[in-house]
């Protein structure tokens, strides 16, 4: 098991406070603004900077333990790493690159082929980087980085330095290379698009510090608290009131009572009283106009349709909420279904907000968001 | 024609701009690698026989090597022997006299060199001896030789500091261009314009192979 964890805390030159696991083959894409920390948390795993406190240990090897002194240089660190702008050594070849990478003792023009096949760069290891294409000094990188066979892979921002079309063409490429990669992966991005593609599980750093990691799709749509919510984008976020209503909570938002099926609610952390909600915008369940089934009864709302956006396929209906005191509500749905219900602008539309899509956080966290904006809480 | 007197120059050019090479690395490398807040007069310092007439830097240097005084004195006690009006004294004085010509090209190619290159290496396993041999000195090549051409060129021309502190002695401290000098005090002008072609020809050929050697340097990728 080459698990690798890392927990580390740093004053200078940034602040840090990091807490991460990546399995071996898993990839975890560390996900947040320029500045927040991604960029020197990869520093700090590769060796290259040297955190105040804490411990980073790679398959049950200490790399770095600030108890025992103990820290690795980055050459005895079992690391491969993609620069963001992919640090070729401009005086070398493709093959030179690579090969300077592999261990001297090993036949390395086989395996230079080997690692230019595994890439799609077969034909170009007499190139020098100056004469390659934006995507293609990527790939050089990525199998310079790979040479070493690194116990963990540390990717920063390779995507940002391509145009779009080779950057899709390059999603594609290493989707299908993760396959072959038995190592923690590191994906260091800004995008949520970009890790929400490539990535298994998502870890969200705000100034510093990693505010959760999980699962995509529990990170995207059950934040752990307002920060991590408007670090994800989340829309549909609003303010609500907890009620308790026998053994459990209804949640109160203007004139409506929404049952709620949160799991965390049973137990005993919670209490009456404000707190934060979201719906995610494909969670929510349009109704049919012709035929109402009995299903809609649940929490369900009305609301006029204001704006439809459409992008690929897919219709973002922004909606005025009736006894919501003038909120609107997004909802993604496929355009084929707005065109068979005939739906316009100006038009009454009915919904359910099912209960087990309500997400529900604690209003305290609000504080910790401090650069929040009130444009997110749409 | 002085042909001592070229040789004396050559010589002089040679052992000159090669110590300069070390004491070049170091102080580009030392000066590269560092954060400090004296570095803005560190490297003022460096590039002030840049900047400074020849004479007056000849003087200082004539002053401080009489035995009278520190360095002269530790020399003569070393050695026995005077550090003024020596070929060692011209040596010593033309280090310090074409050592901007020595460090600033070099800074500026060790400067082109993008950190990230180095800590890619490292991050690829090799160690801190064979980066420095592998990635590092390729990339600032040119700069070295280009160092390396223009003290020869600059030294093989000073005329000032020589004049201050070797004095005109054939064999040890007469260079070409004192000879060029003494040929035109003398109205020999035939001799001067001959040796003057020389010292062209020789200056034309350096700066070139400067000018070729810059258009080698590789293309960085950003």
């Amino acid at each position: 098991m080459k698990r690798l964890s890392v927990d580390i805390r740093l004053q200078t030159p940034t602040q840090l406070d990091v807490q991460l696991t990546c399995e071996p083959g898993q990839m975890l894409a560390l996900v947040g603004p320029s500045g927040s920390g991604k960029s020197t948390t990869l520093r700090c795993i590769a060796g290259l900077l040297k955190p105040h406190d804490g411990v980073i240990e790679s398959g049950g090897h200490r790399w770095f333990d600030s108890h025992q002194t103990l820290s690795l240089s980055p050459q005895k660190r079992r690391v491969g790493i993609v620069f963001q702008d992919y640090a070729l050594f401009p005086h070398l070849t493709v093959a030179g690159n690579i090969a300077l990478a592999l261990q001297a003792d090993q036949d390395s023009s086989a395996q230079v082929d080997t690692l230019l096949e595994q890439v799609h760069l077969s034909g170009l290891a007499s190139r020098y980087p100056a004469q390659l294409s934006g995507g293609q000094q990527q790939r050089v990188a990525l199998a310079r980085a790979l040479a070493r066979r690194p116990d963990v892979l540390l990717l920063d921002e390779p995507f940002s330095a391509v145009d779009r079309v080779t950057r899709r063409k390059l999603y594609l490429e290493l989707h299908a290379l993760r396959r072959q990669l038995s190592m923690p992966v590191i994906l260091v991005t800004h995008d949520l698009d970009e890790a929400a593609m490539l990535a298994d599980q998502m870890c969200v750093i705000h100034q510093g510090k990693t505010l959760q990691q999980g699962a995509i799709d529990e990170v995207l749509q059950r934040p752990k608290n307002l920060s991590v919510a408007s670090q994800v984008d989340v829309r549909n976020l609003f303010e609500g009131e907890l009620v308790q209503a026998g053994n459990s909570f209804k949640l109160r938002w203007h004139e409506h009572l929404f049952e709620v099926a949160q799991p965390s609610l049973s137990g005993n952390e919670w209490t009456e009283g404000e707190v934060h909600w979201l719906i995610a915008p494909a969670k929510i369940l349009l109704h049919q106009q012709r035929r109402p089934s009995r299903g809609d009864q649940e929490n369900a709302v009305n609301a006029v349709v204001e704006q439809i956006i459409t992008l690929r396929g897919i219709a973002t209906l922004l909606a005025t909420v009736e006894g919501g005191h003038g909120q609107q509500l997004q909802l993604d749905v496929p355009e084929h279904v707005l065109q068979r219900n005939k739906i316009t602008i100006g038009q009454k539309i009915g919904m359910s907000l099912l209960a087990q899509a309500i997400h529900i956080m604690p209003r305290s966290a609000k504080k910790e968001a401090g650069n929040h904006d009130k444009s997110g809480l749409a | 024609m002085d042909w001592q007197a070229l040789y004396v120059s050559l010589k002089l050019a040679t052992v000159t701009s090669l110590s300069l090479f070390p004491i070049g690395m170091a102080l580009a490398y030392w000066l590269n690698r560092t954060q400090f807040k004296g570095r803005y007069f560190v490297e003022a310092l460096l590039t002030l026989p840049l900047v400074l007439p020849p004479t007056v830097l000849g003087y200082f240097l004539l002053v401080s090597m009489d035995s009278q005084h520190v360095l002269g004195g530790f020399f003569a006690q070393l050695t026995g022997q005077q550090l003024a009006f020596s070929f060692t004294g011209l040596w010593l004085a033309s280090i310090i006299y074409s050592l901007p010509f020595a460090v600033q090209p070099i800074l500026r190619a060790m400067e082109q060199v993008p950190d990230n290159l180095r800590e890619a290496a490292w991050c690829s396993g090799i160690s801190r001896w064979k980066t420095f041999l592998r990635i590092e000195m390729p990339l600032i090549w040119p700069g070295i030789m280009t160092a390396w051409i223009l003290s020869f060129c600059h030294t093989l021309g000073e005329f000032g500091v020589v004049l201050m502190i070797g004095g005109n002695i054939a064999g040890e401290t007469r260079t070409l261009s004192i000879a060029i000098y003494d040929s035109v005090i003398a109205f020999e002008h035939q001799q001067a314009t001959v040796m003057s072609l020389i010292l062209l020809g020789i200056s034309v050929v350096t700066v070139t192979l400067v000018y070729s050697l810059n258009r080698l340097k590789y293309r960085v990728v950003r």
